[in-house]
């Protein structure tokens, strides 16, 4: 049961505030938004998403730079409410396309519109973009995608690659198209995010892949839809050690240690042939989660060494290689190195012929950032930089610096080898042909390197 | 008549100040109120939306209302969804405005499209206006039994809104039994756990005054009422999912057959894509199975895999959530989860607060085979960039050292750490090699060699500083130049901020003098002088306490300042037992995230809408006649407490002591570690007080000279208890949540007690005529709990007991809660006399 709910901005305005119970009072956007920015507890400056003052537990998610707020003074299930604003969070995005400071100051009517429908006197009602759509009347007021910051993993496909219909993300379930007529088309998409860490003698710590299956369906009449997985995937990993890098990688079966379904999800076949069926509700939503520790090859290498070279200087060299396929590129790949605390100058040298690629010494937090547009299967970069110290280091110089981390998106490549053999629509008539996408990516969500 | 109205719309939207835009707003209503002109709905549009847009923002357009109502005229759904928007905001500061929107929406609640009337009837119940609430009853009459379900679902919420404007026109309009019955028997599911949500807090809220109320709402958690949302569970919402769990986790079933039948009618919920229904699935296994030792263990190995995923999927806010919940299963269970410690390791990018959980994980699950790993990984965090995780991990790898088995190795990399020279490494270090020394003086060579080492003048923390200090003092044998470092501090004293280091010296210096007397003598004398002539009013007093017995007598000084010393074993835990029991009994709340129990930040009415630990309010009133007992099921539903075996209580004592989640004081004073020596004696002492259990009137006598060696010796004259002490009931629960537990104990019933215990009843009045009366009670063979007060004799001086007697096993658990604790254990010893006299002819 909630209180209030409101979304900030990053400047802390209210753009919707919804009172259900009047059990708090009003000031709590302040109250929130000053505990938020100025937070300063236990040494930290990063509140946590559930915090209590004075008897009013306020919960917050952060989505693209609007903070998303819950208050309650009774004690909920924290999971519960936290789940349920990023619910809220993207049902409005499935309304308005595309969700931002400006689409939501906009279209704020039509906000309150869901919000009346959502919830009512703090209690959960319904998060279904598909049954909202009968009680709300407000037709989106539709901003331009192109300048704006997405939402969500599916995003990531607005960028670069032209295989793909970027915009079709940022439409909204219930605006028509400019022609009148709505497109039919269904977009699965399987998004994978991969930790690994690697030791400073470049063997793997650890590894996993946190994967999606994401859909988003513009389908008319709701047929139903049966997604094939590898036949021979199986779920849980019994007996053995969780981390076993003994098999060998790219081939065997695809082993999960877990996963969970969207609620409308059929498994009735899925224990004979692998196949998911569904019939899938208007927007966005997650069909499947889930999780490997199985081995796979991580997709780049990173070798770092960090010797001195002479008084008060230092060398840095850093290598990446890519090692997956030509045929396939990763973008927007950062790489970023803590220095030692008393570095004052970084001096870098790229490799002859680099394009593409800049550096920088960020002087505040003494770190290197190497950003490199784009690295294509199976290429190696190098970077050098000549560091100017302060002081003496008096201890081993590779304890003063790193780890390397690295973020990277890979499209049309998944670490996990899973995969959708097929997408199958119920027919309605022989000419009915929807379009269908099926999309891969890897991101990096902590892919660390020790030296 | 629309033309004015459109050119004043073009005019550029100004930046909304204040007065002047809302009277122009004002103007221009006014102008479109009467018109009909086509498109006018469209100009009304954008004025309302302007007037929302004031009110979001924080401007008060309250002044707009007359104008607005009259507005709202229109057949525009959009419209009229602003314009109940507005109502609905400042209706409560405008109650005689708020009239004039009631007979539009009256008008609407009886339209033929249910979409208005529901709407309709939403907005005529959020006026939260008093005096309007006649006007409610008959729309939400006839919302309850309209034959659409959106209306339906509205009315329900809407009587739950009525209660609360006024709770007695919501009862004379017998709201509650309709919904009841549209609880048990409506098609729509919304529409039932609407009912449910409504049900469970009038009837919580009246049941503190209603004896009826009290007793529907612990049917609400009957088994045909479970049994009934049970099988219906997959066509809930999800979020209505979580509210049946919530509620099936209150259910106590009879037998262990029903509890598999619900586990696996549950199991696939377990796979939901949503967290809060995980979570919610797993409070109902772990309670389900709290009697039931070894399943409530399977259940921690099924639940592993589904928290992870949810752990690692889903955004960080709801990762976090779900993260705290498997941080407090791994500090119940430790050993469940040792094998997958990898899943705790830190990721660079995460926040403080997820790291710090993590980083308690790898604490709890290190066991022999996996310490090596763990430690090497937390060693990484304390090179990193981010301080104070790099300080949280070297507390980690200490106190993985303090529970270890193998210190040898744990102990190198401490010394490690003290040689990276990063003074917060360093500090942290220093403190924890002191804890270490503390349990394990055998170590002591290997590290005073390096600890000598540092300069006094690279530590600046003043916890460190008093570590290195303590231990200069009691080391100053084997450390070369003690005496010389301690002088130069002492020289230094007036720059000394810190009071808590000044002490330490002054002790230290105290036992270098009398290990090595004529290389201290000289900084004794100053540190003495400097003590004595100190602002700090502790300071001061140690030092002249040095002083004077130094003068009385040396060696009784040496006695007094350095003793031998014994090993401390086990540090003071910083949580008691009860508490963790208590965050763990309120699972899938806030009370996990905070890692309190929810009385510590929540007001009492705001505990949940089904909070019922330590409520009495549904136990009966047995204050004045001891027959007036209520039925047993009742009570035992809703008393977790009374089905825990006594092993697994003892157990989950057992767990808490061995160390495993503690946090180590960092102050080196004795106080705290002879607060955990006295813990543990009591807590040994019950096992032992079992152990005599068969004659249990001589028992009695026994227990206390075991357990409680401050307790008045026998022959000291007995307390004398008042023979009519009233206490009434709510007096009682505020004292019993108020009060500490002064006195945990268990005893023995005699046979002959149990023979006699055919009905709660016969003990009532035994204890009655021994000064002790009921408040409370209930329970179901072999189970039955009490809640008794006495009051001391000629004073106001009041003691609680809750009493939990099990039949089976003639054991007594009882607590005591006293105003004045000094007296508990006598008031316990008058209170086990009386209780095993019952039965006793």
């Amino acid at each position: 049961m909630i209180s209030q709910f409101f979304v900030l901005s990053q400047r802390g305005d209210n753009i919707v505030f919804r009172d259900y119970r009047g059990e708090v009072a009003k000031g709590s956007a302040e109250i929130f938004f000053r505990k938020v920015k100025f937070w300063k507890e236990d040494g930290q400056e990063e509140a946590p998403p559930v915090f209590n003052v004075d008897g009013v537990n306020y919960f917050h998610v952060k989505v693209v730079g609007l903070l998303f707020v819950a208050t309650t003074r009774v004690n909920v299930s924290p999971s519960l409410v936290l789940e349920l604003l990023q619910r809220i969070a993207r049902v409005i995005k499935d309304y308005l396309g595309v969700l931002s400071e400006d689409s939501l100051r906009k279209n704020f009517v039509l906000v309150y519109e869901l919000l009346d429908e959502v919830i009512d006197f703090g209690y959960v009602q319904t998060t279904s973009t598909e049954v909202l759509k009968s009680y709300v009347f407000n037709e989106p007021i539709v901003v331009d995608a192109a300048r704006l910051q997405p939402l969500g993993p599916a995003a990531i496909f607005m960028q670069g690659s032209k295989r793909m219909p970027g915009t079709a993300v940022t439409k909204s379930v219930v605006a028509n198209e400019p022609g009148g007529r709505k497109r039919e088309e269904i977009f699965v998409d399987i998004i994978e995010k991969i930790s690994v860490t690697f030791s400073s003698s470049g063997y793997i710590l650890t590894s996993e892949i946190d994967g999606t299956i994401q859909m988003k369906s513009y389908l008319t009449g709701n047929p139903e839809i049966r997604l094939a997985l590898n036949e021979d995937l199986s779920i849980g990993r019994g007996g053995g050690s969780v981390y076993d890098y003994r098999s060998s990688s790219g081939a065997g079966p695809v082993i999960l240690d877990d996963c969970n379904f969207h609620e409308s999800v059929r498994l009735d076949s899925f224990d004979m042939d692998r196949t998911l069926a569904l019939v899938p509700p208007d927007g966005e939503f997650p069909v499947m989660n889930y999780r490997m520790t199985q081995e796979f090859k991580p997709p780049f290498h990173i070798n770092c060494l960090i010797e001195e070279a002479g008084h008060l200087k230092a060398e840095v060299i850093l290598k990446v290689r890519a090692e997956f396929p030509s045929n396939i590129t990763a973008n927007t790949v950062v790489v970023q190195m803590p220095l030692p605390k008393y570095t004052t100058r970084a001096s870098f040298e790229l490799e002859p012929g680099a394009v593409g690629q800049r550096t920088d010494f960020k002087e505040a937090n003494k770190k290197l950032e190497w950003g490199l547009k784009k690295i294509v299967g199976g290429s190696e970069h190098t970077l050098r930089a000549k560091l100017t110290f302060s002081q003496e280091s008096h201890a081993n110089i590779t304890k003063e610096a790193g780890p390397v981390s690295m973020t990277f998106t890979i499209p049309m490549y998944n670490a996990s080898r899973l995969q959708v053999k097929y997408l199958q629509i119920a027919k309605k008539s022989s000419s009915y042909n929807p379009y269908r996408w099926v999309r891969y990516v890897t991101q990096a969500n902590s892919y660390v390197a020790r030296i | 008549m629309a033309p004015p109205a459109q050119s004043q719309r073009s005019s550029s939207p100004s930046q909304p100040s204040g007065k002047s835009e809302v009277s122009d707003l004002k103007l221009q209503l006014r102008q479109l109120a009467g018109s009909r002109a086509p498109g006018v709905d469209d100009s009304k549009r954008e004025l309302f939306k302007k007037v929302i847009s004031y009110m979001t923002i924080g401007i008060d357009v309250s002044s707009l209302f007359g104008e607005m109502v009259m507005c709202s005229a229109t057949s525009d759904i959009v419209l009229k969804k602003m314009c109940y928007l507005y109502v609905g905001n400042y209706a409560k500061v405008n109650p005689d405005l708020a009239l004039l929107t009631i007979n539009f929406l009256q008008r609407d609640c009886h339209d033929e499209d249910p979409m208005i009337r529901g709407l309709a009837l939403r907005s005529l119940c959020s006026l939260r206006v008093a005096n309007l609430v006649e006007y409610l009853v008959g729309p939400l009459g006839s919302g309850l039994k309209d034959s659409n379900s959106y209306v339906r679902i509205v009315a329900v919420i809407g009587v739950l809104k009525l209660y609360h404007i006024s709770v007695s026109t919501c009862v004379d309009a017998d709201f509650p039994s309709i919904l009841k019955h549209l609880m048990l028997n409506d098609s729509d599911t919304q529409v039932v756990a609407n009912c449910l949500s409504a049900l469970q807090e009038i009837w919580s809220a009246e049941a503190s005054t209603s004896e009826e109320a009290s007793r529907e709402r612990e049917a609400l958690i009957s088994k045909p009422v479970i049994y009934y949302l049970l099988n219906r569970i997959k066509e809930f919402s999800e979020w209505a999912q979580c509210l049946v769990l919530e509620l099936v986790a209150k259910y106590m079933p009879l037998e262990s057959d029903e509890i598999f039948d619900i586990m696996n009618l549950l199991e696939d919920r377990l796979q939901h894509a949503n967290g809060a229904v995980v979570l919610a699935t797993i409070k109902v296994f772990l309670q389900l199975t709290l009697s039931l030792t070894d399943v409530h263990q399977q259940v921690y190995e099924r639940i592993k895999a589904p928290l992870l995923t949810l752990v690692s999927s889903g955004s960080p806010e709801q990762s976090y959530a779900v993260l705290s919940h498997l941080h407090i299963l791994v500090m119940r269970a430790p050993y469940i989860f040792s094998s997958d410690y990898k899943h705790f390791y830190c990721q660079y990018n995460e926040p403080y607060y997820v790291k710090r959980l993590k980083l308690e994980m790898l604490t709890a699950v290190a066991n022999e085979s996996n310490t090596y790993e763990i430690v090497t990984e937390l060693c990484e965090y304390a090179a990193n960039v981010d301080i104070p995780i790099a300080r949280e991990s070297i507390r980690a790898v200490g106190k993985i050292a303090l529970q270890q088995y193998d210190v040898n190795a744990i102990v190198d990399r401490l010394l490690q750490f003290l040689e990276m020279e990063k003074d917060y490494v360093t500090a942290e270090a220093l403190v924890l090699v002191k804890d270490l020394l503390r349990k394990y003086p055998q170590w002591s060579h290997d590290c005073i060699a390096v600890v000598g080492n540092i300069s006094s003048k690279n530590v600046q923390e003043p916890k460190a500083k008093a570590a290195l200090i303590w231990m200069l003092g009691e080391y100053s044998q084997d450390m070369q130049d003690a005496p010389y470092i301690l002088e130069s501090l002492v020289e230094n004293w007036d720059e000394e901020h810190s009071a808590e280091v000044r002490l330490h010296l002054l002790t230290a210096v105290m036992k270098c003098f009398f290990k090595r007397p004529p290389e201290t003598q000289n900084a004794l004398g100053a540190a003495l002088a400097a003590g004595i002539a100190d602002f700090h009013q502790d300071v001061h007093d140690r030092a002249l306490f040095y002083y004077r017995i130094l003068q009385y007598n040396v060696s009784v000084a040496e006695h007094v300042v350095n003793p031998p010393k014994q090993a401390v074993s086990v540090f003071a835990d910083t949580q008691s037992s009860e508490i963790k029991d208590r965050i763990f009994d309120e699972f899938n709340s806030l009370s996990v995230v905070y890692q309190k129990p929810s009385y510590m930040f929540t007001d009492k009415e705001h505990r949940g809408p089904f909070e019922f630990s330590d409520e009495l309010g549904n136990l009966s009133i047995g204050g004045e006649a001891a027959d007036n007992v209520v039925s047993a099921q009742r009570v035992e539903a809703n008393d977790k407490d009374l089905l825990l075996t006594t092993s697994e209580k003892e157990e989950t004592r057992g767990s808490s002591n061995n160390g495993t989640d503690y946090t180590a004081p960092y102050d080196s004073s004795s106080t705290s570690v002879f607060a955990s020596q006295t813990r543990m004696e009591l807590e040994i002492s019950n096992p032992t007080s079992a152990g005599h259990a068969p004659q249990a009137s001589l028992g009695i006598d026994d227990l206390l000279g075991l357990g409680l060696p401050a307790a008045p010796a026998p022959s000291s004259p007995q307390l004398k208890l008042s023979s009519k002490a009233v206490l009434d009931p709510s007096a009682f629960q505020q004292k019993w949540r108020q009060l500490p537990v002064a006195l945990s104990q268990e005893c023995s019933v005699s046979p002959q007690g149990v023979a006699a215990f055919t009905s709660p009843q016969a003990l009532l009045r035994h204890m009655q005529s021994h000064s002790i009366h009921c408040i409370a009670s209930g329970g179901q063979s072999p189970n039955f709990k009490f809640f008794f007060f006495a009051q001391k004799a000629e004073e106001t001086s009041n003691y609680l007991v809750e009493c939990v007697i099990n039949t089976s096993s003639a054991k007594a658990q009882i607590k005591i809660k006293a105003d004045d604790q000094s007296t508990s254990s006598a008031f316990s010893t008058v209170f086990q006399s009386a209780l095993s006299r019952f039965g006793i002819p």
